[in-house]
């Protein structure tokens, strides 16, 4: 772990941000665990304890000329980037795979359920700014379990090779489902493989906001500067279940949880502001009442998102539809009556 | 229906120390269906194991434990992420027994959670039947009830070639009874009602709901014959060719996109050998050609009672021209 990565290192302003953004991204994520239990929405993929990884490795990119890679766990990674909420959410209440809001207008790519699925695109668009003479850096995010695929592989060699401004960053939050890293990667760690493929390596305590903040700086100005590809991995702890139909107590107890878990990301930041005098009590409840609101903001958006009308199900097939889906679309409205 | 597959799954294992069941979270978690639930606790983990999260890597694999004398049986967790193991299935597992000129059988049952219906996300509901069965080398099967699962589980496994085995995961959760000493046929398509009009040929989740066709369309006199395909690959001609010889008439269901999709294939045999005694094209109610959508469009997508409803009626309506 690269322990030289001091929060004394960020401008107080930024800290006293970090903190409302992982607070913001704590309570949303709870809100949307319940709005499944409510059956507000079907599913939801949580991620208690991985709030400083997502928020810290986001606040580090360029809105304006980096973009940025997700898979179905990144929530935390969209509040950041200014992303509408309930349009992140809608994926959740299963009205659009993908999400509904614009990838190229956000920089964040649709939202991703296979495994490892985006991380060769990541490669790819870096590669077009080199190409392009642009100055852009792709940030893509996979997990511990991610890092099995041979897609996932292919892209680190791809990257190396060609330099590739990218930073592949890796949650490792020590669980693929029921699997423990211990079992899936072989070698323990994901960062080792990087020296392989030619590609830098950093290791950062993924529950202090600040230091992967200074990681995915200190990465991005690397590939930035025509160096090349860096890998984060970013320790972290899922806690609670992999999805809202996950059943954590088959693979490991709550006493394990609590003992593995580490230092709560919110609460690590908290302490921190708290003690080198950056923020009061009274900044941390405005910072979670403002949390609260925002949460009750995207449920009222979640509530009100109607369901799609059917036609769009033949709109977004192609650029260009053909004769054929437009007669299937024809012969949809006739027999669903929706003319 | 996952409590026939759990029992299939742990007999198998019982009768054939060679039995191997691989796949991601299928040990202690018991797969996130619950199809190997128990399985690792009872035969061990050298018999019931997890793998790293690598689709490529389980197919490999199990074609390199078929070349070492085992069974495998690997699953893949959902439909969608058999994809990255398409190239294993396609270029190594579907023709090392072609390959080695039939030295190397595959005895290899890959179950794949199948199809749509529980308002799953993207890559949770896809149906391979076709991307498979145009594979030489692959047969194809689907069970629709927990009785057919048992029975047609153990059967592929049995089998010395490769099986791809669709489980209609929106019936897992469906009961019923199995008659556990009394299989019947294993092989071929199985009339589940019979009738004399029309006959719906469907196989997985869609006989349920073909069947429930049928019933409402005997209140209007119309009699439906309901024929469960079973096996995709090979697809049974002659049961298909003695069903619609009796009703003259047919209409293929399936939730897979309609282009290029098995309807056709179907469409084709009963056209070859029907021909003559034919009232009416051979039609079909499918998916449409479009990937499948999201939770909140997936009703308008798989067939429904009145799109099937319609479809019966378009071939009892049809007038030579
Ligand atoms: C290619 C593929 N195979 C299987 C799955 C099913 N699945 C979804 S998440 C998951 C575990 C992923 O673990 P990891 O990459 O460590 O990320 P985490 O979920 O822990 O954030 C699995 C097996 C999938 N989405 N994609």
């Amino acid at each position: 772990m690269d322990n030289n990565l001091q929060p004394a290192a960020l401008p107080a302003e930024e800290l006293r941000q970090l903190y409302r953004l992982v607070t913001a991204v704590r309570q949303l994520d709870l809100a949307a665990i319940a709005w499944q239990r409510q059956g507000i929405i079907p599913g939801y993929a949580p991620e208690l304890g991985q709030e400083a990884a997502q928020v810290g490795s986001a606040f580090a990119m360029d809105p304006e000329l980096d973009f940025v890679f997700p898979t179905y766990r990144e929530m935390g990674v969209a509040l950041t980037m200014g992303v509408d909420m309930t349009a992140y959410m809608s994926t959740h209440k299963a009205s659009w795979h993908g999400g509904l809001y614009d990838p190229v207008q956000t920089r964040l790519a649709p939202i991703q359920a296979v495994v490892g699925g985006s991380v060769l695109h990541a490669v790819g668009w870096a590669h077009g700014q080199t190409l392009s003479g642009t100055r852009g850096v792709a940030l893509t995010y996979f997990g511990d379990g991610a890092s099995s695929q041979g897609d996932v592989h292919e892209a680190m060699n791809f990257a190396g090779v060609l330099k590739a401004p990218v930073i592949f960053f890796v949650q490792n939050n020590c669980w693929a489902i029921s699997l423990p890293t211990e079992a899936q990667v072989a070698g323990g760690t994901v960062a080792a493989r990087a020296a392989g493929y030619g590609i830098k390596a950093i290791t950062v305590d993924g529950n202090d906001a600040a230091a992967v903040v200074l990681a995915t700086r200190e990465a991005a100005a690397h590939a930035r500067a025509g160096h090349g590809p860096v890998l984060i991995e970013a320790m972290t702890y899922r806690r609670g279940p992999h999805s809202t139909s996950d059943d954590p107590g088959r693979y490991r107890s709550l006493e394990e949880e609590r003992r593995d878990a580490g230092a709560d990301p919110v609460q690590l930041l908290a302490d921190r502001l708290l003690a080198e005098g950056i923020a009061d009590r009274g900044f941390l409840d405005t910072a979670l009442q403002d949390a609260n609101a925002n949460a009750d903001r995207v449920r009222e958006g979640v509530m009100q998102l109607g369901t799609r009308p059917g036609s769009e199900m033949f709109d977004f097939v192609f650029a260009e539809p053909t004769e054929a889906l437009k007669a299937q679309a024809r012969a949809w409205r006739e027999e669903s009556e929706h003319v | 229906m996952q409590a026939a597959l759990n029992r299939a799954l742990a007999e198998i294992l019982a009768e054939d120390p060679k039995a191997v069941v691989l796949g991601e979270d299928v040990g202690r978690l018991g797969g996130v269906f619950r199809i190997t639930d128990g399985l690792q606790q009872r035969f061990g983990a050298d018999r019931v194991f997890d793998t790293p999260l690598a689709e490529s890597g389980i197919l490999g694999m199990s074609v390199g434990l078929a070349m070492a004398g085992f069974r495998p049986i690997p699953e893949v967790q959902f439909d969608g992420f058999a994809y990255p193991a398409v190239n294993q299935i396609i270029t190594q597992l579907a023709r090392m027994n072609y390959r080695s000129r039939g030295t190397l059988p595959m005895p290899v049952t890959l179950r794949v959670p199948s199809f749509g219906g529980i308002r799953a996300p993207e890559h949770h509901g896809e149906s391979l039947e076709a991307l498979f069965a145009h594979v030489p080398g692959l047969k194809v099967v689907s069970p629709s009830s927990p009785h057919e699962a048992y029975h047609l589980l153990k059967h592929s496994v049995a089998r010395p070639d490769p099986v791809i085995f669709m489980e209609p995961k929106s019936r897992y959760w469906q009961k019923g009874d199995v008659a556990l000493d009394d299989a019947g046929p294993l092989e071929g398509a199985k009339v589940v009602r019979p009738g004399k009009h029309v006959t719906l040929v469907a196989w997985g989740a869609m006989v349920a709901r073909c069947l429930a066709v049928a019933e409402l369309a005997a209140e209007d006199g119309i009699e439906v014959e309901v024929l469960d395909l079973r096996w995709l690959k090979p697809i049974d001609a002659d049961g298909l060719a003695a069903s619609v010889a009796r009703t003259r008439r047919a209409v293929v269901v399936h939730e897979a996109p309609l282009t290029s999709g098995l309807g056709a294939e179907v469409a084709a045999l009963i056209t070859e050998r029907c021909f003559d005694t034919l009232r009416a094209p051979v039609g079909r109610v499918t998916g449409f050609d479009v990937p499948y959508p999201s939770g909140d469009l997936e009703d308008e997508y798989i067939p429904n009672i009145d799109r099937i409803l319609f479809g019966i009626q378009r071939v009892l309506e049809y007038r030579r021209g």
